[in-house]
């Protein structure tokens, strides 16, 4: 049709104007790191699995779980989530409960029988992993996936280190812990029970290994002098634990009393209750805020009837009577005798003071040790080239996530040094503040709590207190994720910008700008709801 | 099938047989017999398939109908004077467009004052909106102007303005040969637009059109406007051979020839006129008549060839530009240049004034002795001028003329005092 | 061990307040979240950097685009959407659209309407659209005339209260106090005066229209519902669309989104629906805000906020914002 001149016009003729000469400041597409990812000890790329168990894709999201930590329903139990403190969900309503998607992953896949993936093509080079905690396995999954041989030995008599040894069943239940040991050593793991390395150089030489990872951990529980009587019975928490483990709990009778205020004095303190003391009374000389203990075990005990006597410290244990003196916090927040002193009947008494490290077997080596811990590099090596330590033998908070990171930097460590190259880790992206997040956008959603078992139910046995989320409430809990700082394709960019600039290249590929037409106004980094966009200067 | 009709009625049943699609209704007199009589049409279902929209002003009733037509639908309306005025953005709108709208102007004076009867000032008020204006001398001109005006402005893609003189031949009745509706099909096809809006070929209408190109718009506007003076006189021979009337065209030229003195005039004045001519004709002069059918565009070369012989021409209109002339006038010296002091102008009928047979007679002969002023003012009452223009210079605060020329007249009681 | 309580979630991240969703499916996104949305206004067309009327039409369009299986013709008024999308050459629409003049969209809207209708072509459905000054001002006489004749049409008032594109006058949806070219920020009462003002969404409900709504460009999900929703009916209905204009407010070509989010978490301008002259809904507000928050980043208002500031005339608009609250019941749902 001939149509009248200038004042008709044909469609999309304005394509031709190329408005992107308008621009000042131009929009960019980011990473930054989220703050779960920055906070994890063992340096999952949580948001990144959450994203897929958001889809339902929960096998997807385990492997991706699972290239950084290959205990994920262990791990789904006994980590102290730091990556929940640092969400930024905090600051909207409530943090995503990360800790809880993650036992539910990994109980799936131990459901599901999913298996780890193969191992990497063999180098022919030999790592040798003394101790096998959360440490020692992960150092040995990660090293078996780079296809070195590893050697995996341990003094007990089974696998688990300080998860099978320190922390109780009703925390931890044994099939799981089983399932996901066995899961590693079934990718060709040589395993050496009832093994007690003495001699560092002696051992590496014995293996014919090309590598060590010293992975002994804290086994040995503090002592302090309390005067006690003959027929006062006292034991550590550690070896308290260890022989609940074994299913040799020692006679501790009906009234225990724990001395200390970490996480094992709860530990102790439950599993005393659990073996049928009547009353378990935790000694601490400090004040709850000042607890080092997490307060989410704090609960828990107290709700089991566990008592405590804050601001106590044990002045001597005599038959069955305890002295205890009363303290008051300082000026500065510590704890003063106050001279008062107050009697406790008791049968017995735990010491749950800390731990030591037993590093007789680093005797005649040149492996440096400073305040009774092995010193390491970055990629986790000592001093000696070769001899590699992590988890609670080196400078850490003594956490299984902190030693399952260590694993993994470890093999990292290892597998540059055997290869003769210098371990880089990639630079770290910028934070992902939650400044930067517009979250108008996300759905108000307060978190699903994992039920708990009924409290007179765990004051009598060793059944797994805390509950696994349904497939329902996993799946909400995901979708609670913001995304911080990584784009998760919501569209809004795509859909706010005034100049249709915005190209979308399709699911999982994200978009891009076309800056043909993008006037640079700034608005799709104003409605970017996790801040994954950000203007930058145009070159003019 | 001639029938004794009043003019408004014709118009009606003229257009309905046009088959319009979409018709805007706005009262204002004396156009709105045509419109209420459409309007009946549609409702009982003569006249279908129609949309008929009683609009809230002038302005809609011409926005509706750009909406229509640049939808594809044949549309028309009617208005007149004040109404035209009030309409007169989306008039140009529409010729700016090219949308081939249909409009009957029943010509009315222009207020203030307020005056609903006849001239020609609401015509001559939008002559440059880029319509094509035909004045209809007779009803059955008007009629069969309003057939030839949908051909014109759909061939052509302009809106056309079939003028008719208000009360004097839409009010009056008369026998009028309504074209059947075979024969109107026969001669008007569908209307097929130039450009339309249709989702399945979107194009954008209406666009703003800058200095870089907006003289150039103007220019094709007006060159359409130069092919309707070749479409006008051709689709004319073509309704001739239909009907066998000579309605339409450019000029009609009334015993021009020999003449030397030449009546010029639009609408239905020219009866009059006619009239007039015979009897001076009959005395022995050589006096004759073109009537302009076609205002806009204005016949220049027509004009000029019906005036090569003429000694002298008088133009009489009822309309003219104020602190100027004659408008018609203007036009007519602009095509027949040589004409110079022998062109004089009569304004008459303004207002509705009534022209008669024997003050066209005095004009011509006043004309035959170059008697008449330049620009001649028709039975003015002199005596009334002088009174006002006597009180305005008394006093500042003489009052609105316009009352004081009717109490003077005494068709006004003291009004206040 | 008990059993978890299992809850039902349908819940998807941001999927109720966002553009899109990756875990929704295609049909319960946004059409803008659609790669093959029409882009009724494309690329390339001129309007200033973060225009919210060109976001405001392009959303309302895409929506009836869809909503009528692309069977739509749009006729536009005078004004900035008009200029800044037909500069000839170029012509940034890709849907059939008519410009006439600046008071007449109605009544043009009308004829579309009246000629679709007559040829029998009663799938292709008109929009007519228009700004605040087109809309509420000089075409406020074929607005009122086109609804009382009940045609049908779906009226699209973009409203970024004020001539913007003669350089920032005064409308009839201009908000007291704030400064125009026309309300100068001189003299005891600066900026433009209160008690004057046309509401146009309560004088299209008084005409028992089928159908008025208004909408802003922050809530997409919102907008479309309700143009799809007006889609599905017949005769005269109304949208009224905030957009904020960056020139015009003087914010930041950022903000645009923004602002107009806490036009209504403010309560300043009321998120609603009403059919035949009855509410039928109200868009409660989500987190609610105090006008200045939605004043300060605008430099139409900064004169309430400079020097010693007028918290009384703030107070008088935030007494305004209250009202619409009081009026339509927007107080955020405490069960939320």
């Amino acid at each position: 049709m001939e149509r009248p001149f200038a004042i008709t016009l044909d469609v999309g003729s304005s394509r031709a104007n190329h408005t992107g000469s308008w621009r000042v400041e131009r929009p960019v597409y980011v990473d930054r790191l989220p703050p779960c990812n920055d906070a994890c000890p063992a340096g999952e790329n949580i948001q990144r699995w959450l994203y897929h168990a958001e889809s339902g894709d929960y096998e997807n999201a385990w492997r991706t779980l699972v290239e950084d930590n290959p205990l994920p329903a262990i791990m789904g139990r006994v980590c102290f989530h730091p990556c929940e403190t640092a969400c930024n969900r905090a600051q909207v309503d409530e943090a995503v409960g990360i800790n809880a998607v993650e036992r539910f992953l990994g109980d799936t896949a131990l459901a599901h029988g999913w298996s780890l993936p193969a191992p990497g093509p063999a180098t022919g080079q030999k790592v040798l992993v003394v101790g096998a905690g959360p440490a020692g396995l992960s150092a040995a999954y990660h090293l078996r996936r780079r296809g070195h041989a590893v050697r995996l030995v341990d003094s007990a008599p089974r696998l688990g280190g300080m998860l099978r040894y320190g922390i109780p069943a009703y925390r931890l239940p044994r099939d799981v812990l089983d399932a996901e040991i066995a899961r590693i050593v079934d990718m060709g793991v040589e395993v050496g029970l009832h093994e007690t390395v003495t001699d560092i150089a002696a051992a590496r030489e014995a293996a014919g290994a090309d590598a060590v990872f010293l992975a002994v951990g804290a086994q040995l529980g503090k002592r302090v002098a309390i005067p006690a009587g003959d027929s006062a019975k006292v034991i550590d928490a550690v070896s308290f634990l260890h022989q609940v483990a074994d299913d040799d709990p020692p006679l501790l009778g009906r009234r225990v009393v724990v001395y200390g205020g970490g996480d094992t004095a709860l530990d102790a303190a439950r599993t005393a209750k659990r073996l049928g003391a009547t009353d378990a009374v935790i000694v601490y000389r400090r004040n709850r805020e000042k607890m080092p203990a997490h307060a989410e075990e704090v609960e828990q005990a107290l709700g089991e009837g566990v008592t405590v006597r804050w601001l106590s410290t044990i002045e001597r244990f005599e038959g069955e009577r305890m002295v205890i003196e009363k303290m008051a916090l300082n000026a500065e927040g510590f704890p003063e005798p106050t001279g008062e002193f107050e009697e406790l009947d008791a049968d017995a008494l735990v010491l749950a003071l800390g731990q030591d490290t037993d590093l007789s077997l680093l005797e005649g080596s040149d492996v440096a040790v400073a305040d009774g811990v092995v010193q390491v590099v970055d990629s986790m090596m000592t001093d000696v080239p070769g001899i590699f330590a992590g988890g609670d033998a080196a400078p850490s908070n003594r956490t299984a996530t902190v030693a399952v990171g260590h694993g993994k930097r470890a093999a990292r460590g290892i597998d540059a040094y055997l290869a003769g190259r210098v371990d880089e880790r990639p630079p770290r992206h910028a934070l992902a503040e939650a400044g930067r997040l517009n979250t108008w956008y996300y759905a108000d959603a307060p978190r699903t709590e994992r039920p708990e078992l009924e409290r007179i139910r765990r004051q009598t046995n060793f059944e797994e207190v805390i509950g696994g989320l349904t497939e329902d409430n996993a799946l909400f809990e995901a979708r609670r994720c913001l995304s911080c700082g990584n784009c998760f394709e919501c569209d809004n960019c795509f859909g706010v910008c005034p100049d249709n600039a915005i190209v979308k290249l399709g699911p999982g590929e994200r978009y891009a700008v076309n800056y043909d037409f993008c006037k640079g106004c700034g608005i799709c980094v104003a409605e970017c709801p996790c801040g994954a966009i950000e203007m930058v200067p145009e070159r003019i | 099938m001639l029938q004794q009709i009043e003019g408004s009625r014709a118009i009606a049943e003229t257009v309905a047989r046009c088959r319009p699609e979409v018709v805007c209704a706005y009262p204002i007199s004396p156009q709105t017999h045509i419109i209420e009589a459409i309007g009946a049409m549609v409702k009982d279902g003569r006249l279908t398939p129609c949309e008929f929209i009683n609009v809230e002003s002038e302005f809609a009733a011409m926005s509706v109908s750009i909406g229509a037509s640049a939808a594809g639908a044949r549309a028309y309306t009617a208005t007149a004077s004040q109404g035209l005025l009030f309409m007169i953005e989306a008039v140009y709108n529409a010729a700016g467009l090219g949308l081939p709208i249909v409009m009957t102007l029943a010509n009315r004076a222009i207020g203030a004052p307020i005056n609903i009867w006849n001239d020609h000032s609401d015509a001559m008020a939008v002559r440059d909106a880029g319509w094509i204006q035909l004045f209809a001398e007779t009803n059955q001109e008007a009629a069969d102007l309003h057939v030839q005006a949908f051909r014109l402005a759909e061939e052509l893609s302009v809106p056309v303005m079939v003028c008719m003189d208000g009360f004097i031949l839409t009010h009056a009745v008369e026998g009028v040969d309504l074209m059947d509706q075979e024969l109107v099909d026969r001669f008007l096809p569908p209307y097929e637009p130039r450009q339309v809006l249709d989702p399945d070929d979107p194009v954008s209408i209406g666009a703003m059109v800058g200095p870089e190109a907006f003289e150039e718009v103007r220019y094709l506007a007006h060159l359409r406007q130069l092919d309707a003076l070749e479409l006008i006189p051709t689709v004319a021979a073509e309704f001739a051979a239909l009907t066998g009337r000579a309605s339409g065209g450019l000029v009609h030229p009334y015993r021009l020839e020999d003449a030397e003195t030449v009546v010029i005039a639009m609408g239905s004045v020219l009866g009059t006129i006619k009239d007039a001519v015979d009897a001076r004709r009959d005395a022995g002069e050589r006096v004759g008549v073109l009537g302009i059918t076609s205002f806009r565009p204005f016949p220049i070369a027509a004009v000029a060839e019906a005036l090569r012989e003429a000694r002298r021409v008088v133009v009489i209109e009822k309309s003219f530009s104020l602190g100027m002339g004659g408008v018609l006038a203007t036009d007519v010296a602009m095509s027949a240049p040589w004409l110079g002091q022998r062109l004089v102008t009569v304004v008459a009928g303004l207002g509705g004034r009534p022209i008669t047979r024997r003050g066209i007679e005095d004009v011509i002969e006043r004309a035959r002795r170059d008697d008449l002023a330049p620009l001649t003012f028709l039975d003015l009452d002199e005596g009334v001028i002088a009174r006002e223009r006597a009180r305005m210079s008394a006093s500042r605060r003489s009052g609105p003329f316009a009352e004081n020329v009717l109490r003077d007249l005494g068709t006004a009681t003291e009004a206040r005092r | 061990m008990t059993e978890p309580t299992a809850t039902r979630v349908h819940f998807y991240q941001v999927g109720s307040f966002a553009v899109g969703n990756r875990l929704l499916s295609a049909d319960d996104r946004t059409v803008q979240s659609n790669p093959a949305r029409t882009n009724s206004i494309d690329s390339g067309h001129r309007a200033c950097q973060g225009c919210g009327e060109a976001l405001g039409a392009r959303y309302a369009l895409d929506a009836a685009m869809r909503a009528t299986n692309d069977r739509l013709v749009a006729v536009n008024a005078t004004g900035c959407l008009e200029v800044f999308s037909t500069p000839y050459p170029e012509t940034s629409w890709r849907i059939p659209w008519l410009h006439s003049l600046f008071g007449n969209a109605p009544a043009v809207a009308t004829g579309v309407a009246a000629a679709m209708r007559v040829k029998g072509r009663d799938d292709v459905r008109v929009v007519g659209q228009a700004g605040d000054g087109g809309t509420v001002d000089i075409g406020f006489g074929t607005l009122s005339g086109m609804f009382e004749r009940n045609d049908d049409v779906l009226f699209i008032c973009y409203d970024n209260e004020g001539y913007m594109n003669t350089g920032v006058q005064r409308s009839a949806a201009t908000p007291p106090a704030a400064r125009t070219a026309t309300t100068d920020v001189v003299g005891p009462e600066p900026g433009n005066v209160f008690g004057q003002g046309k509401d146009l969404p309560r004088i299209a409900m008084a005409h028992d229209i089928p159908y008025v709504a208004t909408a802003t460009v922050a809530d997409l999900h919102d907008l479309e519902r309700k143009v799809e929703h007006a889609m599905e009916m017949r005769g005269a209905r109304y949208l009224h669309v905030l957009v904020p204009c960056p020139l015009g407010w003087g914010s930041a070509s950022s903000d645009t989104v923004r602002l107009a989010r806490l036009a209504t978490e403010s309560g300043l301008f009321p998120v609603f629906e009403a059919e035949h002259g009855v509410v039928t809904g109200a868009r409660r507000i989500r987190r609610r805000v105090a006008v200045e928050e939605y004043l300060r980043p605008q430099r139409r208002f900064a004169h309430l906020f400079s020097g010693a500031g007028r918290p009384d005339v703030v107070a008088r608009l935030q007494a305004m914002a209250d009202a619409n609250i009081e009026r339509y019941g927007l107080a955020p749902d405490e069960g939320e």
